[in-house]
């Protein structure tokens, strides 16, 4: 076994072993778990764009657990793809940029960062596993870590909003149990490339087992639609997103749902496959349907909010939305404009939150209209938010416009005009809720509505409970390691707060929007092969 | 009818169980016992996979020592061993949803989800 076959296996367990570190350490010396994330996830970083030049190179890289030698089907494997190594590389990328956020943001103590550490092995997991089972392990990882990192937020509604993400997550990964449960009765294996040569057999067979695989895509597509936050099943997702402290929401924004949308994908192409979608009556049509809604509810839902994160996280609801409509219309196109949009919206929305909660430290901003006159007073943070709201609405030369193009290039090739029609009209309405917090940036002047709270009494999350009674009971997991040291999303307002890290953060991320827009070929030429093997 | 009722009612109270679950995750205002609803869901799914290995006159699947055994009627493991796998996560999850009812509970003083709409309107 040659090293670079270790590597998937190392990326899973290396996270994950290493999150019982901070708390050990923790035991001795307060504030080791920043270090001790920073140093995983930038190793993990390296070894990711390792592992992806090996694979870019020369194909993909299987790695049999258990000892199982070659690949079989009977061990399970991780499987790096020409697909699954960009997500993970995006994990990874993410995780170490959004270190730079938190190290003066918060929220700070060694079991955060444990929490932060199961996350990305998760993560890693669910990008890389070959088999179906294996991969709702992953996805409740991924959720237990999501759940916990949520809760660490300072006021009690954290706490509500994690339990609610916790209730809904669970459904949505039993349902996927179920189907997996079908799948297994009519196939009788759990590895995806097993299952991917069973299922066209058995769809042409007909039958009873017939029957078993479409109940199975049916619950796992509902458990997926829950996970990825599909209209009306997204409910969860914006009071996750709006409580959660500022330092974790870009992680999950920019992370949890792109890489379970990513293994909605990986099972709907390389499980079923193109054959059993397409031959299956009313299966795209209601995937179609399903990813359209998303898009015109979400961002319909986006242009009435008044607080800046749920708005950025009712957008992700109608930018997966497209994400979903384009894997419906089942060509080779749409599916790379899918994956493009998986890696854009995950890098925009990880700056968007960043920014946001830049904002919220620097001036104290939460709402729309207390971003008014923002671009005079803090100059970076404003460009870099406009930019990152020009590439999401997608005005080339951007990430987010290469995204869009294939997507309606690959509706007009299905001739599913109204998918076309839907894609034009998301770029209306995200103009819609972009434009209007631009208008507030540059063109309306602060004076009028100058700190409309006072220093640490900010509306929203109960923001003034961090320095009043019960914190030692209130977020004991978070703060007790650190000794009740408080700065997380706490709101007052300072400058000195903003660290060069996080700007440099900002800036970085606003560039590389930019600079992927003229990458489409590059996306192509990476993607090619998978996509071939997809559709052939 | 009678017939697949009487060889495949495994299943079908395992979607009557399923129900039960998700009803009391919808319709049941305190949050403790939301949490039993999702256990309830939970623990539907793992009997359906218990009788999905479930094979007529099927013993405990060991390999036996003689070396030529003819054939066997096993029970399939490999479902046992994702129920299993599957009971872990739930406890887990459980755990989890507990720790954050405490926290709710410390926050609000009370557990049931219309009370706690109240106060936090009234905030």
């Amino acid at each position: 076994m040659s090293s670079v076959e270790l590597l998937p296996a190392l990326l899973v367990a290396i996270p994950i072993l290493l999150a019982a570190v901070p708390i050990v350490l923790g035991l001795r010396y307060d504030r080791t778990g920043w270090s001790v994330a920073a140093v995983t996830t930038v190793g993990l970083a390296a070894a990711t764009i390792a592992l992806a030049s090996a694979v870019y190179a020369d194909g993909q890289v299987v790695h049999v657990l258990g000892g199982w030698g070659e690949p079989q089907g009977i061990g399970i494997e991780l499987v790096a793809d020409e697909f699954s190594t960009l997500i993970a590389v995006l994990v990874t990328v993410t995780a170490a940029a959004v270190l730079a956020y938190t190290r003066i943001g918060g929220p700070r103590g060694n079991t955060f960062y444990a929490g932060y550490l199961l996350l990305v092995g998760g993560l890693l997991g669910l990008s890389m596993t070959g088999d179906v089972f294996n991969m709702f392990v992953f996805l409740e990882i991924v959720g237990l870590a999501t759940y916990a990192m949520i809760s660490s937020g300072d006021g009690p509604e954290s706490a509500v909003a994690a339990l609610k993400y916790l209730i809904l997550g669970t459904v949505g990964a039993s349902l996927y149990l179920i189907g997996v449960g079908f799948l297994f009765m009519a196939t009788g294996a759990l590895n995806m490339q097993v299952l991917g040569e069973a299922i066209p057999q058995i769809a042409e067979a007909g039958g009873g087992d017939l029957t078993l695989l479409h109940a199975a895509f049916a619950f796992i597509f509902v458990g997926f639609a829950l996970k990825v936050a599909q209209w009306p099943l997204h409910t969860w997702q914006p009071d996750a997103y709006q409580h959660a402290p500022d330092g974790v929401t870009p992680v999950i924004a920019a992370l949890v749902s792109t890489v379970s949308a990513y293994a909605l994908g990986r099972v709907m192409f390389t499980v079923f496959g193109v054959d059993f979608l397409v031959a299956t009556p009313y299966l795209t049509e209601i995937v179609v349907a399903v990813g359209s809604i998303s898009v015109l509810a979400g961002s319909t839902l986006a242009v009435i909010q008044t607080d800046v994160k749920r708005m950025f996280a009712y957008s992700s609801v109608s930018q997966f939305g497209l994400v979903v409509a384009a894997y419906g219309l089942v060509t080779e196109t749409a599916l790379l404009g899918a994956i493009v949009h998986l890696i854009g919206h995950g890098l925009m929305k990880a700056g968007l939150f960043v920014a946001a909660g830049v904002i919220a430290l620097g001036y104290g901003a939460r709402t729309v209209d207390e971003y008014a006159g923002l671009a005079d007073r803090r100059p970076i943070p404003a460009a870099a938010t406009a930019v990152l709201l020009i590439a999401l609405i997608g005005i080339p030369p951007s990430v987010g416009f290469i995204g869009k193009w294939y997507i309606a290039v690959g509706s007009v090739q299905a001739e599913m005009w109204p998918v076309a029609a839907v894609v034009f009209l998301s770029t209306m309405l995200t103009l819609a809720y972009a434009a209007r917090l631009l208008e507030k940036m540059y063109f309306t002047p602060a004076s009028a509505l100058e700190s409309p709270h006072g220093p640490g009494a900010v509306a929203t999350d109960g923001g003034e409970r961090t320095d009043g009674h019960n914190t030692a009971d209130a977020g004991a997991e978070s703060i007790a390691a650190d000794g009740g040291i408080l700065v997380g999303s706490s709101s007052r307002g300072s400058p000195d707060s903003v660290s060069f890290g996080m700007l440099a953060l900002l800036v970085s991320t606003a560039v590389l929007a930019v600079v992927l827009g003229f990458a489409g070929g590059t996306f192509a030429d990476l993607l090619g092969p998978f996509v071939t093997e997809v559709f052939n | 009818m009678i017939e697949i009722l009487a060889s495949r009612y495994a299943y079908a109270l395992m979607f009557v169980l399923l129900g039960i679950g998700m009803y009391m995750m919808i319709a049941n205002e305190n949050l403790v016992k939301k949490l039993i609803g999702v256990n309830l869901f939970q623990t539907a799914i793992f009997l359906f996979f218990v009788s999905v290995a479930y094979v007529q006159d099927g013993k405990a699947p060991i390999v036996p020592d003689d070396p030529a055994p003819g054939e066997l009627a096993m029970a399939s493991p490999l479902p046992h061993v994702i129920v299993l796998t599957a009971i872990v996560v739930g406890i887990a999850l459980t755990a989890v949803g507990l720790a954050l009812i405490v926290r709710i509970h410390a926050e609000y003083g009370t557990l049931r989800e219309d009370t706690l709409r109240e106060v936090r309107a009234d905030e």
